[in-house]
């Protein structure tokens, strides 16, 4: 049954957040391994070649972001953190450290399942699979063409705001950090100066969403960066 | 018929002798006229007495020079082990202070009270580590020669030619307890020496001859018997005070010694100490220093050296300043009740005093019912030395002088021809006033000489010689000489005075600008580094400031480099000035090994810490006035050290209370609020369980519903409490950055969107307002509060409004409902702790009264405001405000014509 589905490594040392784990991802025909520290996990990494990873930041024997780099340095099979509120500077360094997503204790199943569909999508088509067209809900961006359409009607967009849309749309449903758009649109010397990207964001939302400050498409992860919305 | 009744300040004396008597340790001196009479002798069987009864005996340090005698008595007594200390290659055994200390005997012995201890001791004195034993509460034997007592050393070089240079200060010996006489008659001590029963060190063996002569003998067991005497003489006094016996009340005459800038002062002030011990009364030593006036450094060393030589025997000392010694002197005299003034024999010149003004005479004419002594010593009158306070080299000055009186010579010539020769004087006169009036009192001589020569030489016949044929022109020479003169002094004194006047507005304006800093610094890291920058500045020195913390233990304060290295040794020479509160290390005799001055930090309520001052000439160190500057700007830093130490330790209390208060409420939030959910989940769970079957698929989904619900619930609560822990523990921390308030808004209204549902919510956010400093998360929590706020106490359909507004400086946010609004009266108290409004009927239950205490201390942490009004029409309207920064940021880039 396990070859069923794709496979889930696991890196949790609670039990009660396996056994939810388990109980779920197995009903939604996702195969699962578990691992509780994160020496078992590198192995079971190594061993069983999954699919998808989720791996808890408060591991007790070694740093989940720590752990991130060493996989990171022969795999690339998407990791997901899964980390406390408040803890944002975790967040951004396990992305930093090419986590591919977070979810933020507690969450649904819902949610798991989304990152998971988005992180598996990304897998088997990378940097959107040269899709020359991107769609969700009335928005629509045309990568080879590079225009903007919402509800059929073209949007005028800036060359900046092009390029953070064209980043944010290549992850969609992903998170991209504050650094990852300072470097797409300004280059590496502006990495640190995140209020330029706020201010280009909140230009996008005008010319791309309903109500701005309800956005549908363009999400705020609070202290992180940005997700375009996938589905 | 004269007042019999002890002066106020005797008794208070007398209560604080008693009072240091109680926790001191007692101090018994055995008294000789020569080495060899058996005063170490009588010492031991003194102890060896007292250890019979049961004392605690330590033999800190008794020299026995191998006489099997005096080493028998030893026998039996337990010896401290010495000391070894390694000074130029010499071992020298020391007697082991801090080892005798953490002994803590009840008697010791330490021989020789007048030694001096290898360099790198704590003390240099050995009678400074009694002292401090004393001072411990450990009682002390010890032995003294006559030879080695301050104000006799002088008396005793005279008689015997021998100079001893180990003294001790009287006041130590008049401060002993008790006193033993060890005497032995001449003739006995010399059948001594000569059986060999005398030891005496090697290198006063060439002295020996001289020092051990009959007569000699005889003289010093004379000074030694009258010493003794005066001390009875004394005790008895004592003792008739105490006793109320007013028969013999000391006369209180009071005596005034002042000294000059030289080396003869020391004679002066031992003088002064016999006087005053003779007449049993208190006595002070004065010096006055004249602006402008130029000391040696040698004389200003020697003034150092007097000054503490006569404190160390018991005077009071001090620095006046002023340009008439002789008045400065009465002055001082007057303030404090003087009956007797001691001053040095002039041995200047007698002329000088013609001319300048004599101190003697001017104090013996002012001195109205004081006595005047006038005694061989040395003060120097007025006038010596007063080369200018100026910096410029005299040679260059004499140039000046000569090169001026050239011009005049010239430009005499240019109008000899049609003016008289008197006029051709007046020429030389001019450049002899210009001369006078900018350099000093030699080169407007020289000036007023070569003027008269070559006046003499070019224009008074016969010409071109030296020679005068009229008489009249001898009265211009002179006329001119003595114009040359009196402006000269007349400027000198100008430029003196003016000098002294910007020196003090100097130290005046520093002081001042240092407390005037310390005022409005808060912290004591803070007040310390400011303390010692301005320390630095005024006194050219590197200075290092310690703090004490709660143990007593002296350290440099955390975050500060040191100024100078501090190691472990300076560190404990610091913890020294701070345990006892006097200053010591360099320029002082204690512990002046160490590097630096260290002066004790000491408050109104004690000592706060210790700050030590470099130099990078250690000499100046020693310099009276110095030091007398450097306790003013020390006493202010304590001060201000001592009020924000104080307001620190109220504010810490206040926190903990504070924080008291919070756990309590705490742990009864956590007790109840947290119960409630957990009770409806376990209920739903269990009944999910075990209900099976028999449930309907509605009623399981209320159930699974319920749980998720009350899941969601418990988050929030537990969010709710640790945020509130942060807020309240100052564990908040802002992390600002740049943001749009409409962003901050979105998530947050994505955020409660679920429990918004009901409720319409109209956002108006103006197009222009500009990008916000704050921490984004923390604003969010703000508007999450106030809308979940709103929610949970407005009846569904009520609408919701945010707005927001640029007025004064500050982004007003406006989170405004339409429900039944707040008690009249409580708008204040809803941002109170654990306050609680009792809820729309049908809302879900409150929540723990903490989200609006939560809004108030993330708005305060951004130095905002918040608070809540009634709305007119109903409902509620809670507002806060986030300061605009005074510095926009970094403007964003533009790109160039839209593509």
């Amino acid at each position: 049954m396990s070859d069923v589905g794709p496979l889930v490594l696991v890196i949790e040392d609670e039990p009660q957040m396996r056994r939810f784990l388990k109980a779920s991802l197995e009903s939604h025909d996702y195969g699962l391994v578990e691992a509780v520290t994160a020496r078992e996990g590198l192995s079971q990494a190594a061993g069983r070649n999954p699919d998808v990873i989720l791996l808890d930041l408060g591991l007790p024997d070694l740093d989940g972001i720590d752990l991130t780099r060493r996989l990171r340095e022969w795999s690339r099979t998407p990791i997901i953190v899964i980390s406390a509120r408040g803890r944002e500077q975790d967040k951004i360094a396990a992305l930093d450290a090419g986590a591919d997503d977070y979810l933020t204790k507690p969450f649904g199943i819902g949610e798991l399942l989304a990152r998971l569909r988005v992180a598996l999508r990304h897998v088997a088509a990378p940097d959107g699979g040269g899709e020359p067209v991107f769609e969700v809900g009335d928005l629509k961006v045309d990568l080879a063409a590079r225009l903007v359409f919402r509800g059929g009607a073209e949007i005028h967009v800036t060359p900046i705001e092009y390029k953070l849309l064209a980043t944010l749309v290549r992850h969609a449903g992903k998170v991209v950090t504050h650094r990852q758009l300072l470097k797409e649109a300004w280059g590496p010397n502006a990495v640190e100066r995140t209020h330029y990207v706020r201010v280009y964001m909140t230009q996008l939302r005008h010319k791309l969403e309903e109500d701005p400050s309800r956005p549908r498409y363009l999400l705020t992860e609070s202290g992180v960066g940005y997700r375009l919305k996938a589905e | 018929m004269p007042d019999r009744r002890p002066e106020p300040e005797a008794l208070l004396a007398q209560v604080r002798e008693e009072e240091r008597r109680a926790t001191r340790g007692r101090l018994k001196i055995f008294f000789g006229a020569a080495p060899g009479v058996g005063k170490t002798y009588a010492m031991l069987e003194a102890a060896r007495a007292r250890a019979r009864e049961g004392v605690d005996v330590l033999v800190g340090v008794v020299e026995t020079h191998g006489r099997p005698e005096t080493a028998a008595l030893l026998e039996g007594l337990p010896t401290l082990p010495r000391r070894a200390v390694e000074y130029r290659g010499i071992r020298l055994q020391e007697f082991d202070l801090d080892a005798a200390l953490a002994r803590r005997p009840g008697l010791l012995l330490v021989d020789e009270l007048a030694h001096t201890n290898a360099p790198g001791s704590r003390h240099a004195k050995r009678w400074q580590d009694v002292e401090e034993l004393l001072g411990a509460g450990i009682s002390v034997y010890s032995t003294l020669n006559v030879q080695h007592l301050e104000s006799l050393n002088d008396v005793v070089a005279q008689i015997t030619g021998v100079t001893v240079r180990e003294t001790l200060p009287d006041s130590v010996f008049d401060q002993a307890d008790e006193l033993e006489l060890a005497d032995l008659s001449a003739d006995d001590l010399l059948a001594r020496l000569r059986e060999g029963k005398v030891y005496l060190p090697e290198q006063v063996a060439h002295a020996v001859e001289r020092f051990f002569r009959k007569g000699n003998l005889i003289a010093l067991r004379e000074l030694t018997l009258r010493r003794a005497a005066e001390r009875v003489d004394a005790q008895m006094r004592g003792y008739m005070r105490e006793a109320g016996i007013h028969a013999t009340w000391p006369a209180g005459e009071r005596l005034l010694v002042s000294i000059g800038p030289n080396p003869e002062g020391a004679r002066l002030v031992r003088a002064g100490k016999r006087m005053a011990t003779g007449l049993k009364c208190e006595w002070r030593v004065v010096y006055v220093e004249r602006p402008g006036q130029a000391i040696s450094q040698a004389d200003r060393d020697a003034l150092a050296a007097n000054l503490q030589l006569a404190e160390s025997l018991g005077a009071e000392t001090a620095v006046l300043s002023g340009h008439n010694t002789a008045e400065e002197i009465l002055a001082y005299a007057r303030d404090h009740n003087v009956t007797k003034i001691v001053v040095g024999k002039p041995t200047h010149p007698r002329w000088r005093d013609k001319i300048f003004g004599s101190v003697l005479d001017q104090l013996v004419r002012g001195s109205g019912d004081m006595d005047v002594y006038a005694i061989r010593g040395d003060v120097e009158a007025p006038g010596r030395r007063p080369s200018p306070a100026g910096r410029r080299s005299p040679l260059a000055e004499y140039g000046w002088a000569t090169l001026i009186t050239g011009a005049c010579t010239v430009l005499a010539a240019l109008v000899f021809r049609r003016l008289s020769t008197t006029d051709v004087a007046m020429v030389y006169l001019l450049g002899v006033v210009l001369v006078a009036s900018r350099y000093g009192r030699g080169p407007s001589i020289a000036a007023a000489l070569l003027s008269i020569a070559l006046f003499d030489f070019f224009f008074v016949p016969p010409y071109y010689t030296f020679a005068v044929s009229d008489v009249r022109y001898l009265l211009t020479f002179a006329v001119m000489l003595v114009i040359a003169m009196v402006i000269s002094a007349l400027t000198l004194r100008l430029r003196a005075q003016a000098e002294t006047a910007r020196e003090r507005e100097r130290r005046t304006a520093a002081l001042y600008a240092m407390s005037r800093d310390l005022a409005a610094t808060r912290g004591r890291n803070e007040v310390a580094a400011v303390a010692s920058r301005h320390l630095e500045g005024t006194f050219g020195a590197r200075v290092q400031i310690l703090l004490a913390d709660e143990a007593g233990r002296v350290a440099i304060p955390v975050g500060a480099g040191p100024a100078f290295p501090i190691d472990e040794k300076e560190r404990s020479v610091a913890q020294w000035v701070f345990d006892r509160g006097q200053a010591a290390g360099a320029g002082t005799d204690t512990l002046s090994a160490a590097q630096a001055l260290y002066v004790p930090l000491t408050g109104a309520a004690g000592p706060v810490g210790v700050a030590g001052v470099r130099l990078s000439d250690p000499k100046r160190l020693q310099d009276p006035m110095l030091q007398r500057q450097l306790e003013t700007f020390a006493a202010q830093a304590a001060l201000a050290l001592e009020r924000v130490m104080l307001a620190e330790k109220a504010q810490s209390e206040q926190v903990e209370a504070e924080a008291e208060r919070l756990r309590t409420a705490l742990l009864s939030s956590l007790s109840h609020d947290m119960r409630t959910p957990l009770g409806a989940i376990t209920g739903a769970a269990s009944s999910l369980l075990e209900g099976g079957a028999a449930l309907s698929e509605a009623q399981r989904h209320d159930l699974l519903k319920a749980i998720l619900d009350e899941s969601q619930r418990m988050n929030r609560l537990i969010g709710n409490l640790l945020d509130m822990i942060r807020v309240e523990t100052g564990a908040l921390e802002v992390q600002r950055d740049w943001q749009p308030l409409e962003e901050i808004v979105g998530v947050a209204l994505i955020r409660v969107e679920e429990r918004l549902r009901d409720h319409p919510v109209e956002v108006k956010l103006p197009a222009d307002l500009p990008l916000l400093e704050v921490d984004g998360l923390l604003i969010e929590q703000v508007l999450v509060n106030l809308l979940e706020n709103a929610a949970k106490y407005t009846s569904a359909g009520t609408p919701i409004e945010i707005s927001a507004a640029v007025r004064d400086g500050v982004v007003q946010v406006d989170v405004a409902d339409r429900g039944p609004g707040l008690p009249p009266g409580e708008e204040g108290k809803v941002f109170d702790k654990f306050y609680r409004i009792p809820p729309a009927t049908g809302a879900a239950s409150g929540g723990v009264g903490l989200g609006l205490t939560i809004c108030r201390g993330i708005v305060m942490a951004h130095g905002g405001r918040i608070w809540a009004e009634n709305r007119p029409g109903g409902g509620a309207v809670f507002r806060f405000t986030l300061p605009l920064p005074s510095h926009p940021p970094e403007g964003v880039p533009g790109e160039p014509a839209e593509s």
